[in-house]
């Protein structure tokens, strides 16, 4: 991969260091303009001015429009740059915001994934050199031949589903028998992403293989939706600090009509008693 | 549509709409035939879908005890979902057949799809029916179709609430079928507005509890109407005929 593509400035893997590192951006910028892929990894914080994430002593969102201006496409790495991750999690004091929401004038890519699997990336990577445009993109903007369907979907454990066979709690009879995680809150009935086909580490394994349920890392806003053990998502009461679920909200409400219908009804027939001698 | 409350005058074919009560008012019972065949008919197909999709969507959420043997003996979730989508079709297509009738039923049939906020005697007639519920009025006002409070709840809970539960219901289902499906391409850009799937669900399953309150609620005041308002009730549903038990103008 690296052999086919021209890697001019990553800050993780890049061999210069301080005002070199930079310079190269301004040259990759001159050079290449409006040819250029910007893969942006992270994402920036816009809150203080910018100021909670700086690079060369800039705010990480100048540098980010500065390059994506001359870029031919941008590709969101991970969950961070697609939907703001873990540092935009509530109450994301930050203010991290994703890539799609800082920049607007160029196509983005979305690879969500905490962290994106190898294989998805540089599969994204080899389309666009190979064809010489962007793979198709569902609504959401994730390429379609990696996101088009839920881990669900795929899972090899997605006969136990139908039959009803889960795991009731981890290290039972279910969980050694490699049941269905459904009930240990296992988010792949709402998750896109390619774990359960390509999986991970050359394909040795992904996480429901080895008998933990997804935890939904590559949907937005994934650690704001509950407990990773809980099946039904914890619902936030914004401003008076109630976190429940549907039921625990349907049944309370369920019950306080119930009473009320009761009280209601057992008024109505004390009136109704009370009037039977004045029919007219 | 015409006002159908009967508290402003006498059911038309008593006596014209608007003018004064006659002074002999009719010494007969009044009954007038108000809802028809389809509208019965889709009532009771409807209460029954809900109860399957309300029970099996329960069951989707928190699903049954496991089951042992092997997982080729059993399809119990696979059952459990296929009852809901049936019955998830039949509320969808019954919802469709109920608005189309809508337009070429009686007066009636419109009812449950609209919400007269634009009408003074709609809020006088809410008004009243609050206060008869709060105990404050001695009796009811008297209506041929709906009254105002049971408007309100059918139109914001069956008709908008109903949207809602088909919109988020094939919208879930659409991530089955999979991209480019017709449920994809009607219903598939709901998950992304409402923040995702697990939203959509978490949504869906709050709205079967909105729905539950509401049958609750109107289960019990159809009956109370039944026996303590001035008309009769269940008859309307299952025959269609509504019977008057006075025959006082107001
Ligand atoms: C899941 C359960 C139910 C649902 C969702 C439901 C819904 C509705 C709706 C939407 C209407 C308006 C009909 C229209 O204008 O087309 C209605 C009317 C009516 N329903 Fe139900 N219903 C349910 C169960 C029941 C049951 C169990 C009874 C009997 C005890 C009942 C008795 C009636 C009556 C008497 C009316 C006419 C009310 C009136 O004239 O204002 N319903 N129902
Ligand atoms: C009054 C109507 C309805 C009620 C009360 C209802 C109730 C529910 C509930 C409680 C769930 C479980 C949600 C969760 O926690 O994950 C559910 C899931 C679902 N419903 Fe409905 N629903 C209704 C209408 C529909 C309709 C019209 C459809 C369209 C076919 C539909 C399709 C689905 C699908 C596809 C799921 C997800 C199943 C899964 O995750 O395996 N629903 N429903
Ligand atoms: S383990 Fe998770 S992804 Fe696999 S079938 Fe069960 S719920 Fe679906």
């Amino acid at each position: 991969m690296l052999s086919m593509i021209s890697l001019d400035y990553d800050d993780t893997l890049m061999a210069s260091a301080g005002h070199q590192a930079e310079a190269i951006l301004d040259e990759v910028m001159t050079k290449y303009k409006g040819n250029y892929i910007l893969a942006v990894e992270g994402n920036p914080p816009l809150n203080e001015d910018g100021m909670y994430c700086i690079i060369g002593g800039k705010p990480f969102v100048d540098q980010l429009k500065k390059v994506a201006k001359d870029a031919k496409a941008i590709i969101s790495w991970g969950s961070c740059a697609s939907y703001g991750c873990v540092q935009a999690a509530r109450p994301n004091p930050t203010r991290a915001t994703p890539v799609h929401e800082v920049i607007f004038d160029k196509p983005i890519i979305k690879v969500p994934g905490c962290p994106p699997i190898a294989e998805v990336m540089t599969g994204v990577i080899t389309y666009m050199l190979t064809f010489d445009r962007i793979p198709e993109l569902d609504r959401q903007g994730r390429p379609k031949m990696f996101y088009s369907q839920r881990i669900h979907d795929k899972c090899y454990r997605r006969p136990h589903f139908d039959a009803g066979q889960y795991v009731e709690k981890f290290d039972d009879e279910g969980a050694r028998k490699g049941y269905c995680l459904y009930k240990m809150g296992c988010k792949g009935p709402t998750t896109y992403n390619a774990c359960s086909t390509v999986r991970w580490n050359d394909g040795v394994s992904f996480p429901i293989q080895a008998g933990h349920g997804c935890i939904g890392c590559s949907e937005d806003g994934f650690w704001d939706k509950g407990s990773w053990y809980a099946r039904l998502a914890d619902i936030n009461g914004k401003g008076f600090g109630v976190e429940a679920n549907a039921d625990q909200i349907g049944l309370a409400a369920a019950g306080v009509v119930g009473g009320a219908v009761a009280l209601h009804a057992a008024v109505s027939a004390l009136k109704r008693a009370q009037h039977k001698g004045d029919a007219k | 549509m015409t006002d159908t409350s009967l508290g402003a005058g006498a059911p038309s074919h008593v006596a014209p709409a608007g003018s004064p009560p006659p002074v002999n008012a009719a010494r007969k019972l009044t009954t007038v035939y108000v809802y028809e065949a389809p509208v019965r008919l889709w009532h009771w197909v409807n209460a029954l879908s809900i109860l399957v999709l309300c029970v099996t969507g329960y069951l989707i959420g928190s699903p049954l005890p496991t089951l042992s043997g092997e997982a080729s003996a059993h399809y119990m979730m696979g059952t459990i979902r296929f009852l809901h989508f049936s019955a998830g079709y039949i509320f969808a297509i019954g919802f469709i057949g109920r608005a189309l009738w809508a337009l070429v039923g009686n007066q009636y049939a419109r009812e449950l799809f609209t919400f007269p906020f634009w009408k003074a005697s709609f809020w006088r007639g809410l008004l009243v029916e609050v206060k008869w519920y709060a105990f404050l009025k001695p009796r009811p006002l008297k209506f041929v179709g709906h009254n105002p409070l049971a408007q309100v709840f059918m139109f914001w809970v069956m008709v908008v609430g109903g949207l809602f539960m088909i919109g988020t219901g094939f919208a879930l289902y659409s991530e089955g079928e999979g991209l480019g499906s017709w449920q994809d391409r009607l219903f598939g850009w709901i998950i992304p507005a409402l923040g995702g799937s697990m939203n959509v669900h978490t949504f869906h399953h709050l709205g079967m509890w909105v729905f539950i309150v509401f049958v609750i609620i109107h289960v019990y005041s159809v009956i109370r109407e039944d026996i303590m308002s001035r008309q009769s009730m269940v008859s309307a549903i299952t025959n269609g005929y509504r019977t008057f038990r006075d025959d006082d103008p107001e």
